[in-house]
């Protein structure tokens, strides 16, 4: 078994102008200087070059700072990354997103509970959302999730009448999945799709925007989310939205701004990411026919795979703001500083893992973080693992072998979540089953 | 040999009830719980190693007092 033939290996192939989104106003920062002391997480080389980067920062300097978004401190090494998130005292949650806006938000609550919340308050937002999102109340999903993979499937199918073969695993198949599913666990109308895959650009990818323009994108997300919000005051239903509604902390219903803020949290969280998960597992399984080809004759490595693919293209770096002055391995760290926390370069430090550079499908041990570590871990960790599971697996059951078309044409998402955006892929023939 | 969750680190990942449901349940929270007495049938041993091993929050641990 060979490494990831990754983006690493590419690194200069991303034109940074083709990755932008071309509607996108321009970052505000010029193009990084060094990575240990001008990095920038949202600079379109960033992910496709993250594993390079990462290994050339743990040997360089642990925690790489730059002066953008006013401080930002980047840590790479599994020790450093657990230590901040469980240190809910040096660091808070009050946002999580790196950007250049001002953070208007408060400690304990933050503006999308639980996530953007610090304990106490943390455990009362959190516990009130860990039922719908527990095993066995996202294991009866798992029917839904298999039907929505498998008419995507028929659409590519059916679709696919030139010669070449091709299709965007992508922007066809993986970034559905999870919007259609949160949509119908939301109550939200599914036809609103591009609108979300929007507002998810906006709030993860559009951070080093002007600080005007981030805060107006965010105005009109409230204001869809208040118009939902409104119908299902109206209407109430059997629907995570209605639920938030119904809900109370200390007998006291939910303030408005809460609920939003968490409806917020549960319809951006998990689309990225899992849209991400997807596509990097199916990006692997087109660059190492080797992989492919053993999962067909071994279906039982599945699980162990989705858990080393989740580890290995782990999509999701936290960040935390410093709640108060200290040093973190010698540095100094300042009061409303960002540090990011790289989940996925604490997934491939050779310090905690064996072969951490090696994408090993029947790996035993693996303590991978890419759900994060600690109070915060992600809350739809179950729903995820159900989605990537069956999106991977029927994709495979349904092309049995495809490859990349061309590795320069694959274009990476910017700034914390990491994953394949554009994923062209060539279908290739098989045998067709002999008619008895 | 005897399984153990700390429920103290234990934050609900759920690799246990993944790897070794006949050892592990979860609650209404998705947090781990060790079925019955915890002590494993020598058939299961692996699969009680394997979720110590799987465990990201270290909150598995297996001792030989069964």
């Amino acid at each position: 078994m060979t490494g990831p033939a990754g983006p690493d290996r590419c690194a200069g192939a991303t034109d940074p102008h083709d990755a932008a989104d071309p509607a996108d106003p321009p970052s505000i920062f010029g193009p990084v200087a060094d990575w240990a002391t001008d990095f920038d997480h949202a600079d379109p080389s960033y992910n496709p070059n993250a594993h390079a980067i990462w290994a050339d920062l743990r040997q360089r300097c642990p925690v790489a700072h730059t002066d953008r978004y006013h401080g930002a401190w980047l840590p790479t090494t599994h020790e450093l990354v657990s230590q901040i998130a469980y240190d809910t005292e040096h660091y808070t949650s009050r946002s999580v997103v790196v950007s250049t806006s001002t953070i208007l938000a408060q400690a304990p609550v933050g503006a999308a509970p639980p996530i953007s919340s610090d304990p106490p308050f943390h455990h009362h937002a959190r516990r009130l959302l860990l039922p719908p999102f527990a095993p066995k109340r996202i294991e009866p999903w798992e029917d839904d999730v298999r039907a929505l993979c498998d008419s995507l499937l028929d659409e590519i199918e059916a679709g696919l009448t030139d010669a070449s073969g091709v299709v965007d695993a992508a922007t066809q198949y993986a970034q559905h999945i999870p919007i259609n599913v949160i949509a119908r666990m939301l109550g939200f109308p599914p036809e609103d799709a591009d609108t979300f895959r929007g507002f998810v650009h906006d709030v993860l990818e559009g951070v080093n925007v002007d600080p005007e323009e981030r805060m107006e994108r965010f105005r009109r997300l409230d204001e869809y989310i208040d118009v939902q919000l409104q119908d299902h005051r109206a209407n109430p239903r059997d629907d995570l939205t209605s639920f938030l509604l119904e809900a109370t902390i200390f007998d006291r219903p939910l303030t408005h701004e809460h609920v939003r803020g968490s409806i917020i949290l549960l319809l951006l969280a998990g689309i990225d990411t899992t849209w991400s998960a997807i596509g990097s597992s199916l990006w692997h399984l087109a660059g190492h026919p080797d992989d492919l080809a053993r999962l067909h004759g071994e279906p039982e490595l599945w699980p162990s795979a989705i858990e080393e693919f989740l580890r290995f293209y782990a999509p999701v770096t936290m960040a935390r703001l410093v709640a108060q002055d200290h040093e973190l391995a010698g540095c100094p760290l300042k009061t409303d500083e960002w540090v990011l926390v790289p989940f996925p370069a604490a997934n491939v430090d050779p310090a905690a893992f064996d072969r951490a550079d090696e994408v090993l499908i029947d790996r035993q041990e693996n303590r991978h973080a890419a759900f994060g570590l600690g109070i915060h871990r992600c809350l739809g960790s179950n729903l995820a693992r159900l989605e990537v599971r069956v999106a991977v697996q029927q994709f495979v059951a349904r092309f049995p072998r495809f490859e990349l078309t061309d590795p320069d044409a694959v274009r990476w998402s910017v700034g914390q979540i990491r994953g394949p955006r554009r994923l062209p892929v060539r279908i290739m023939p098989t045998v067709p089953a002999r008619r008895v | 040999m005897r399984v153990h969750v700390d429920s103290e680190k234990c934050q609900g990942h759920n690799r246990c009830y993944a790897l070794a449901p006949e050892l592990f349940d979860v609650d209404e929270f998705g947090s781990s719980v060790v079925i019955g007495d915890g002590v494993v049938a020598p058939a299961l041993e692996d699969k009680a190693r394997l979720a110590v091993a799987n465990c990201p929050e270290f909150a598995i641990t297996v001792s030989d007092d069964a």
